[in-house]
């Protein structure tokens, strides 16, 4: 019942339209302050943790591996974006040249992505973590042993540049591309990729493309996320793009559930704040928070959502479709 | 030469540590499938309980050892019970979540007791002989030397005793296992036992080697002895023994050749070459894949 209101309910102009109001009001915070700044930074970091869970669900939760250096991509995606505003471009353009950086930054870490992707090809499971485990190693390795950008030290001097509206778009931007490329013929040879690779192999799905795809995607968004970052909190260094933070990455996907996109949405959120929220706590937040995400998994293994989505996520010929196997499979009773 | 030599002993050592580590990644992996991430957290909760025995408590070495690896065992089989069992069913993933929330939470409850690193004291009295220009710290002997036999003691468990047995036989088949009496239950909390205690043992080497210990110290020494576990074939107990040997001297040796913060960078880019050319280890069977 609950598809088939939203069917009603839906136009083609409503989306755009709630996200063109939220865009103008996010505009209007940052103009005229109407959030304290403490919230407004925390908006922030929910839309970098929204790209960066997205992106890392698409190919840990709709594809089935099990990547575990995100934070590398992020850190290639944050050196590069911050190198260019420092470094290339003209100050003075800052406004201008963001946009720019971010995607160059994205688009550094997607041909980063391309090269993690190949092992990939030959091994799965436990050895692909591997791969990607000691890519986030060298990746931190790399940029510890290049003085130019600052080793060990760090790298500063980039403006304050992330701002919400900005990260509003990017955080729309990713999860629309990343939601349509999941409801695509790409996205369904993905989604066979983690059922049964042999098997979509077989039914002629070209699981190398599918892979590389994937992994560009996700490593170009993750890229987008860290030059983000880099510009909210101006300083960057290796160690913040270490496995920890890869952990996270992984903590906010699972939680929210794999396979969907609004529970990496939910994910994201729920985990950022609830860290905020929990700040009186001190140090003891860090336990509790880990024993939520046990007690979670224990009572709801599949994360918040599960594989469940927003109905309005879902573009409407799947949803009839979905609606005509129901009703047929109720006649054939 | 002498250098050299002297540089294989260090390797061998810590060698030694992720070998001891590996173990308990490989043991539980072999019998459920399953990455326990928390293990290397249990590491480090054994060094902290090497230093509560010996610091606060005054204990000489043997009983430190014994009541670490007893305690950790404890909690290893605790952590099992509680979080991992009822995941048994579940998909995998849920199951390694579970285990990196655990590690998390033992690293931060670790941080929130105490938030200052400790020093492990010197309980050991080292002397040092040279021998042709070698010079050997009784310490390192005796650290290797520990290590080795209790890698020999597994081996023999695993290999000639009924519970070795039973643990063969269930992560041979894990369904036709009980089916022929197998307790599957108590033979998976053994193999946790095992496994983690030889991670507290591990624990108070690494405290005697490198004496200052902190809560996130498991973290890297973690996720590395498990890279030493996949690199030998995850599963295998002699893979897991020969990858962390591997893995112990790469990184001491690189060291010798390259700068010293060109370790990971060298030491990372040459497993993934050894993982492209032995994609399922060094002692691991490829795992046919049914259609």
């Amino acid at each position: 019942m609950f598809c088939i209101n939203t069917l009603m309910v839906r136009n083609r102009w409503l989306a755009p339209c709630v996200l063109g109001l939220l865009f103008l009001f996010s505009i209007a915070v940052q103009r005229f302050e109407l959030l304290d700044p403490y919230v407004q930074l925390i908006l922030i970091y929910v839309g970098i943790n929204i790209i960066l869970t997205a992106s890392l669900n698409l190919v840990n939760g709709y594809m089935g591996e099990f990547s575990v250096g995100h934070a590398g991509f992020m850190a290639v995606g944050a050196y590069t974006a911050s190198l260019m505003t420092v470094r290339l471009l003209p100050p003075q353009m800052a406004g201008l040249s963001f946009p720019i950086a971010v995607i160059c930054g994205g688009f550094v870490a997607a041909v980063v992505g391309l090269v993690v992707a190949f092992p990939s090809f030959k091994t799965r499971g436990d050895y692909l973590a591997i791969v990607t485990l000691s890519f986030g190693m060298i990746v931190k390795s790399v940029i510890e042993n290049i003085n130019a950008i600052g080793g060990p030290r760090g790298f500063l001097g980039m403006e304050k540049l992330t701002t919400l509206p900005w990260v509003f778009v990017w955080t729309v931007l990713s999860v629309w591309v990343i939601r349509n490329l999941v409801y695509s013929k790409f996205g369904r040879g993905v989604l066979s990729i983690r059922e049964d690779e042999i098997a979509s192999n077989l039914m002629g799905v070209d699981t190398r493309h599918v892979k590389v795809l994937a992994f560009v995607v996700s490593s170009f968004f993750a890229g987008v996320a860290g030059a983000l970052y880099a510009h909210v909190l101006q300083f960057i260094t290796p160690r913040a793009f270490d496995i920890i933070k890869s952990t996270d990455i992984l903590i906010m996907v699972y939680l929210g559930g794999i396979g969907s996109l609004a529970g990496s949405i939910i994910g994201a959120t729920v985990y950022t704040v609830l860290l905020e929220v929990l700040r009186p706590m001190g140090v003891w937040r860090m336990v509790f928070m880990p024993l939520v995400l046990v007690l979670l998994m224990l009572y709801r293994p599949k994360g918040i959502m599960g594989l469940k989505e927003f109905p309005w996520f879902v573009p409407i010929r799947d949803l009839l479709a979905v609606r005509s196997w129901r009703e047929k499979k109720q006649a054939t009773r | 030469m002498t250098y050299l030599f002297q540089q294989i002993l260090n390797g061998l050592q810590l060698g030694s540590i992720y070998a001891l580590i590996a173990l308990g990644y490989t043991m539980v992996y072999g019998i459920l499938t399953m990455i326990n991430f928390a293990h290397g957290d249990l590491f480090m909760v054994g060094a902290f309980l090497c230093f509560i025995l010996a610091a606060l408590l005054g204990l000489s070495f043997i009983p430190t050892l014994l009541l670490t690896m007893f305690g950790v065992a404890c909690v290893g089989v605790l952590i099992e019970r509680a979080a991992y069992k009822p995941l048994r069913q579940a998909p995998r993933v849920s199951a390694i979540i579970t285990a990196l929330g655990v590690g998390l939470f033992l690293e931060n409850f670790t941080l929130a007791l105490s938030p200052y690193p400790k020093q492990i004291p010197q309980f050991l009295t080292s002397v040092t002989w040279t021998i042709g220009g070698v010079s050997f710290s009784t310490l390192q002997v005796f650290i290797i030397g520990l290590s080795v036999l209790l890698m020999i003691i597994l081996d023999v468990v695993v290999r000639r005793t009924m519970i070795g047995m039973a643990m063969r036989a269930i992560s041979w088949d894990k369904f036709v296992a009980p089916l022929v009496g197998v307790p599957v239950d108590f033979v998976i909390s053994v193999t946790f036992a095992i496994g983690t205690s030889l991670g507290g043992a591990a624990g108070v080497l690494y405290g005697l080697a490198y004496p200052v210990i902190d809560p996130y110290m498991g973290i890297m020494v973690g996720w590395k002895a498990f890279i030493s576990a996949v690199v030998g074939g995850i599963g295998n107990v002699r893979g897991a023994m020969i990858g962390g040997y591997i893995l112990g001297m790469l990184e001491i040796l690189v060291v010798v050749v390259f700068p010293s913060t060109y370790r990971d960078l060298v030491t990372f880019t040459l497993l993934l070459v050894l993982l492209i050319f032995r994609p399922y280890g060094i002692l691991g069977n490829p795992v046919p894949q049914k259609v």
